[in-house]
């Protein structure tokens, strides 16, 4: 169990604001965070790594990592810590990095075939692929068997096929070694397959919190699809308007009447769903 | 010409040499924990200290000199205290050049130092750190080799610069031969006696080692530069 009860204040874009978090998390679980940019998801992180200072109290298994007389230093906490940056050291190869954070040869090779990396382990990270560089990011976060695992968007630069290949070696890692993992993420559909608990912040306080069935399922009443989109543009066409929504990125044409033309500006964002009909699912190409 | 080279007096040279490589050994060891301290931190005293650091770049030679004279005479506690402890004497012998050398080159050592560490991406001394290595280590084994180029600048630099050293070494060591006369003093001392000749010599040689140092210098930082990439993001 990790008991947070944190303060902090922080110097975001819109002024001075306080980052409070009063949760609790179980051990072995996986919990997204997710929000808008500057609501104190990476300094959360970066609080529980003891990368920041903060005020309040950290506990772990009843392990003090923060209280008002004592930090537990960042190299004391054995934790994983996979950056958004990526962070490699640039002198050392695939293996090398693996091999820094601890000499566990057996372990370093199970991590690497476990990620397809086995191959590259001579070599350098400018000569690897982004895909390539985070799995070697997420392998030396796994090296000192963490209790807690720290990820800051890890895979928001990658293309859609590497990302669900990563979320499942991710989850799989997840669950061999047992660690209670943190995650920030953007995307509702990463969120939904890999974690059992999402919380949401704004302006550095807990807004929402629960299953991601519960937090992200936006569909209510007999509404059968329901999705958020930016209005981007509205025409008029004869007697009709179409509005164009950009829905994740995906743009559509939608048909609004006059009446609702009225309600609706442009940048706005809006819900669009609908119940009478039977959608087909095939395969994209 | 050559009965002229075949009776060159290589001894300034070697004097000159062995200043440069003591005082370059020495201000690495102190570089390195002055440059990481200036880069990490935040406090209110870096700016004085990054000043202090600076001054020998402004200063004029005979000022610098003027003060470690006074400072290191036996007139001095510091002096003084050299004398009676250690029997050792810090003005007008070698001793006394390699002290006023560190003071003189030591912005040459740190200022590379302390810009590599600081092009350094933070994360990446983050990420030693949460896998459970120290300051030190970090330093050694994931700061010092990803910033080769800044290192290789400082060392040279500083050498380069200790052996083109002359205003302080006149100050604090004279000219004895064998003993603080070095290269650039005996040119100096060769055009007071217009040996012209000589000069021309001694001249040619600093120009053309000190423009092989600076030649390997930026071939080496080109080739580290191919080789690691951009890669400090």
């Amino acid at each position: 169990m990790i008991e947070i009860d944190i303060n902090k204040r922080l110097h975001g874009a819109e002024g001075e604001m306080f980052l409070q978090m009063n949760v609790a998390i179980e051990k072995g679980t996986f919990t997204a965070l997710s929000g808008v940019s500057g609501s104190g998801k990476t300094t959360f992180l970066r609080i529980l790594a003891g990368l920041e200072k903060a005020e309040g109290v950290i506990k772990v298994d009843g392990d003090v990592w923060l209280d008002n007389t004592y930090t537990k230093p960042t190299q004391d906490r054995e934790i994983g810590f996979v950056f958004q940056s990526y962070a490699l050291f640039p002198n050392m190869t695939v293996g090398e990095h693996l091999l820094f954070v601890k000499k566990d040869k057996k372990l370093a090779q199970e991590l690497l075939e476990l990620t397809e990396l086995g191959a590259l382990v001579h070599r350098l990270p400018a000569t690897l692929s982004g895909g390539q560089q985070q799995r070697v990011n997420v392998c030396r976060a796994m090296m000192n068997r963490p209790k807690l695992l720290l990820m800051d968007e890890p895979l928001s630069a990658l293309d859609n096929t590497m990302r669900t290949k990563l979320q499942n070696e991710i989850l799989t890692l997840h669950q061999r070694f047992g660690t209670t993992t943190i995650m920030v993420s953007h995307d509702p559909s990463e969120i939904y397959h890999m974690a059992q608990r999402v919380i949401i912040l704004d302006s550095g306080k807990i807004i929402d919190d629960g299953s991601p069935k519960k937090v992200l399922l936006k569909t209510s009443g007999s509404a059968k699809f329901s999705f958020e989109g930016k209005l981007i543009d509205i025409m008029q066409v004869d007697v009709i308007y179409i509005a164009i929504i950009a829905i994740g990125q995906q743009l559509t044409e939608i048909v609004v009447s006059h009446d609702e033309v009225k309600h609706l500006s442009i940048g706005q964002t809006v819900n669009i769903s609908t119940k009478a009909f039977s959608p087909l699912v095939k395969l994209s190409q | 010409m050559i009965e002229v080279l075949q009776n060159l007096d290589l001894t300034p040279f070697v004097l000159s040499f062995k200043l440069a490589l003591y005082t370059t050994i020495i201000l690495f060891i102190i570089s390195i924990p002055l440059a990481w301290y200036l880069s990490q931190s935040k406090s209110k005293i870096k700016p004085f200290l990054e000043a202090i650091t600076a001054l020998p770049l402004v200063l004029p030679p005979s000022v610098l000199g003027f003060y470690i004279l006074v400072a290191l005479s036996n007139t001095s506690p510091l002096g003084a205290f050299f004398e009676e402890m250690f029997d050792i004497k810090l003005i007008f012998n070698f001793t006394g050049l390699v002290v006023a050398s560190c003071i003189y080159s030591l912005p040459f050592m740190v200022q590379p130092l302390q810009g590599g560490f600081e092009t350094l991406h933070k994360n990446i001394l983050e990420a030693s750190y949460v896998a459970g290595k120290g300051k030190i280590e970090t330093i050694f084994r994931v700061a010092l080799p990803n910033m080769k180029p800044a290192l290789l600048t400082g060392l040279i630099i500083t050498f380069a610069h200790t052996v083109g050293e002359f205003g302080v070494i006149l100050m604090i060591g004279g000219s004895i031969p064998g003993e603080t006369k070095v290269a650039s003093v005996a040119i100096y001392e060769m055009v007071e006696i217009m040996d012209y000749t000589a000069a021309h010599i001694y001249s040619a040689i600093m120009v053309l080692m000190s423009f092989l140092v600076l030649l390997f210098v930026y071939i080496f930082n080109a080739k580290q530069a191919r080789k690691i990439g951009r890669f400090h993001t």
